[in-house]
């Protein structure tokens, strides 16, 4: 269990560290106050709502402290993915363990799942949006918010503590959002197309600070996502699924170590060949 | 300014062929009926005036019934909703009963309240609260469904318990709710406790106003409802005011009025 003294993010020098150039994502044992990421363990996972089969058949192993990108085409069955990892939902056959645990209830306080929209509570202020989580365990309103305040200044979000959810731009409140999922203090976050709602520009500054939000964690990520792009600049891994019913198509190792900034990243010749192979595989499988 | 000078102006318009039409006896004539018996504005004001001591001490218990009768119908009303909200099983077992309560007639059921509970503020209590529970259960209930599972599914995951995710995420999506049913309610309370005088009572303005039309008293009557529609107006308004500063995320902050 964990107090509310710890801080969930790890120390800015190791920000910097990673942005030097060296390897994308080092699972950092130093930072105690990090959970440290968990395996994430599925064996013929399959799914469907009642005549409707949404996940065929999937197989797949996340490492601690690796980052995961989900791609395939929309309705494939990426949402429900998640939610089956989460253990929000129950899957219909095969087997989910998060850590060696594979109760959904024990799942439940493993994983942190971001959805798709920021939701945001509007009656609350950005502060108390992003301590959500130690609220509902119990931490009165001022601890929760002094553990949050730091990861304000960290991410940008310094002075912003009292504003209204209603009142913050489409960037600011999917900064929120994360931080309330990191704030949760699980080992797995579960990220569900976390800027498919920005528009273009500020969705390629968001991709660089997740980035950067990313290296500086040790915990294990699945990011689910329609873009190649940004899967592969996120992850270490990136697993393409086929049209619904879901099935892996093709899992493609992103060339590492990568540049920080998004634009070198991206048009370096490893990760376009990358991009190249996933694509491939995205239209593929979708024959 | 400019918001207010319409209905005024239509107000003012109406007062005046109204008192134009008294003062000619129009209607009493149209009506063959003795002049005496359609007050003009004038004279209503003149005994909302003279009267004051005798609508304010009348008022003033209706008031206390009015605002008792709907605290117990916002805390009944309220529990209830959550209650039904928390328990589909009760809310399957329970719904058709509620709107069953909204199809009895008060008109009926004040006197045997009565005969029941007495003359003291007993019966009124209970009518008011009955007319009142219904919209302020039905609108928060509605606002505690209204509430977007994507939210709730969020907090199981950020380790919210039942009544975490209640207290936090679904009471604040009803509020707002809330008020809507809780304005329909204060403005049927004043009619419910005039209901509850009428079936036995020895003071307050419905009381007044039966008092006085029996008495031909026809300025006193109209003053009676005068006070009694203000009363309405300024607890309708309060309750707005609270729900701007209380439920400011709410639809009724957008609303234009």
């Amino acid at each position: 269990m964990r107090t509310t003294s710890e801080a969930p993010v790890a120390e800015p020098q190791s920000v910097k560290r990673t942005a030097n150039g060296s390897a994308a994502r080092v699972v950092d044992r130093s930072k105690p106050e990090t959970p440290p990421g968990v395996a994430v363990d599925i064996a013929d996972l399959a799914h469907s709502f009642g005549e409707l089969e949404v996940i065929e058949r999937l197989d797949l192993r996340l490492g601690p402290g690796e980052v995961l990108g989900v791609v395939g085409p929309s309705g494939c069955g990426k949402s429900t993915l998640l939610e089956l990892v989460s253990g929000l939902r129950e899957q219909t056959a095969g087997e989910i363990a998060v850590n060696g645990e594979s109760l959904p209830s024990d799942r439940l306080s493993r994983c942190a799942y971001m959805p798709q929209r920021d939701l945001l509570l509007p009656w609350l202020v950005a502060i108390d949006n992003a301590a959500i989580a130690l609220r509902n365990r119990g931490s009165s309103r001022a601890v929760a918010r002094r553990a949050a305040h730091p990861l304000f200044e960290r991410f940008g979000l310094a002075g912003f503590e009292r504003t209204r959810a209603a009142e913050l731009s489409g960037g600011m409140r999917q900064r929120v959002a994360f931080l309330r999922t990191l704030l949760a203090g699980k080992p797995v976050l579960l990220l569900d197309e976390p800027f498919a709602s920005l528009d273009a520009i500020t969705r390629a500054e968001m991709q660089e600070w997740l980035a950067g939000a990313l290296a500086a964690e040790s915990r294990s990520v699945i990011l689910v996502s329609h873009d190649v792009e940004e899967a592969l600049y996120l992850s270490d891994r990136v697993l393409v699924l086929s049209p619904r019913p879901a099935r892996a198509v093709a899992d493609i190792s992103a060339p590492a170590p990568r540049a920080r900034p998004r634009l070198e990243a991206v048009t370096a010749s490893g990760f376009t060949n990358a991009r190249e192979r996933a694509l491939e595989a995205l239209t593929e499988g979708s024959r | 300014m400019r918001r207010w000078l319409p209905p005024i102006a239509i107000i003012a318009i109406l007062l005046g062929l109204w008192q134009l039409a008294a003062n000619l006896d129009v209607i009493a004539n149209a009506l063959h009926i003795e002049p005496f018996l359609v007050p003009s504005p004038s004279e209503i004001a003149q005994s909302l005036w003279t009267d004051r001591a005798l609508l304010a001490d009348n008022g003033w218990v209706t008031l206390q019934e009015v605002l008792a009768g709907f605290a117990l119908s916002v805390a009944a009303g309220v529990a209830f909703a959550v209650v039904l909200h928390v328990s589909p099983t009760l809310r399957r077992a329970f719904y058709p009963l509620l709107v069953a309560s909204q199809t009895v007639p008060i008109v009926v059921v004040a006197p045997i309240l009565v005969v029941w509970l007495g003359f003291g503020i007993g019966p009124k209590l209970a009518i008011i609260a009955l007319i009142c529970f219904f919209p302020i259960t039905v609108n928060t209930l509605d606002g505690l469904r209204s509430v977007d599972p994507d939210l709730v599914k969020m907090m199981r995951t950020l380790d919210a318990t039942r009544w975490r995710t209640l207290r936090s995420v679904e009471g604040p999506t009803a509020l707002p709710y809330f008020f809507s049913g809780a304005k329909i309610a204060v403005a049927v309370a004043v009619i419910g406790a005039v209901f509850g005088e009428w079936a036995g009572s020895s003071s307050g303005l419905g009381h007044l106003i039966q008092q006085a039309s029996a008495q031909l008293q026809t300025a006193r009557t109209f003053a009676a409802v005068v006070v009694l529609s203000m009363l309405a107006i300024v607890l309708f308004g309060l309750l707005a005011v609270l729900e701007r500063k209380v439920a400011w995320w709410g639809p009724a902050q957008t609303r234009s009025q």
